[in-house]
């Protein structure tokens, strides 16, 4: 349940960045999570209705872009969608790959006032 | 609508682009770019804990299993077997007890047990603190054995030098698979309890090919701490990555 740790970390950015914005409320976050970064969404759900209360976060709104796995075949050089982590590439079945996209897990944006 | 940013008359922003401040949503309201990592404290953190060991020329390994993988007995085992060669340090992490702690410190080898309570995992802030505690020597290995865990602990780093992922025969060999994040961060799988192999029905080279497909740079050795065999390996492992560090 790592989960709740991220959402604490989550808490810790907006606020520091709504002091540098001197502003008391939050009306909007924006998050990028990465399809293969390790979150698993139901008990990221459950952990943020948790720990935003009482927190700058409490009321705002939250928005989340799941960005979908991405990755790179050493071998044939392929770009392909990358679902899971033991997939191999479409084109020739290794396994040799680098990973391009998909485990983000950042907060893009506020909406402050 | 703004032509600038896109936001229409009653405040509502459709497009927007990074870097651009949107004053003028309304005279309220304001969007903020900002683009950070949320384990960015975290890895600050374990960024300074890496300075710390290269500063010392300390070898960090994190150790991270499921439970009950054998990772406390493989440190006894190690600790016992090369204290006349190498200077040890070992950091404990559970969620409760010393006992882990107790037995490490059975070895004569310097230990610092964290309890996280309810937490799941270590994390940069915990290691840096036992760190202030323990201050361990220069030009030695440190082990930083993590909560028996193999979801939550593979996202933190605690600024290691190495992630050694250690398995038992005793589990599935399709854990990797299971688990992936763990196998896939990891740059080394001990595959523990070899000497049990003829009792269960643990398929090796399929545990082999499994975490392969995670991670084709995964290194794998095969132990057995109760009988001994395959530890030469590990040993050898180690000691080559002691050298490494030292000639760096």
């Amino acid at each position: 349940m790592h989960e709740l740790s991220i959402v604490m970390s989550i808490v810790d950015i907006a606020q520091q960045q709504a002091e540098k914005e001197q502003a008391s409320i939050i009306d909007e976050i924006e998050i990028d999570i990465g399809c293969l970064s390790s979150i698993e969404m139901n008990a990221f759900e459950f952990a943020w209705k948790q720990g935003v209360k009482e927190t700058i976060l409490e009321k705002a709104e939250k928005k989340i872009n799941r960005i979908k796995g991405r990755a790179k075949c050493l071998d044939c050089e392929n770009f392909f969608p990358l679902e899971n982590l033991y997939d191999a590439c479409p084109v020739c079945g290794e396994h040799f790959l680098d990973i391009i996209e998909g485990k983000e897990l950042r907060v893009k944006s506020l909406v402050v006032s | 609508m703004c032509a600038t940013c896109g936001c229409d008359a009653d405040g509502k922003v459709t497009l927007h682009e990074p870097g651009h401040h949107h004053d003028h949503i309304d005279h309220h309201k304001k969007v903020v770019d900002v683009e950070k990592d949320v384990l960015h404290e975290n890895n600050l953190l374990a960024e300074r804990n890496r300075g710390y060991f290269e500063a010392k020329n300390i070898l960090a390994l994190n150790l991270v299993s499921s439970p009950g993988s054998g990772k406390t007995t493989l440190l006894e085992r190690t600790l016992t077997d090369l204290k006349s060669e190498l200077d040890f340090a070992v950091i404990e992490g559970d969620q409760q007890t010393t006992n882990d702690a107790d037995r490490i410190h059975a070895t004569g080898t310097k230990v610092v047990q964290i309890n996280t309570g309810k937490g799941c995992h270590l994390d940069s802030h915990m290691v840096m603190h036992a760190l202030q505690g323990m201050k361990p020597k220069q030009n030695s290995v440190l082990f930083i054995e993590n909560v028996g865990n193999l979801v939550c602990p593979a996202m933190f780093d605690l600024g290691e030098k190495e992630r050694v992922v250690i398995i038992s025969v005793t589990e599935g060999d399709d854990k990797p698979l299971k688990y992936p994040d763990m196998f896939h961060s990891s740059t080394l799988c001990i595959i523990n309890k070899t000497d049990l192999l003829p009792y269960v029905p643990f398929d090796i080279k399929k545990v082999k090919a499994n975490a392969k497909k995670i991670n084709h740079q995964l290194h794998i050795i095969e132990v057995s701490c109760t009988s001994g065999e395959g530890l030469e390996l590990w040993y050898d492992w180690l000691k080559t990555k002691v050298l490494a560090s030292e000639t760096v």
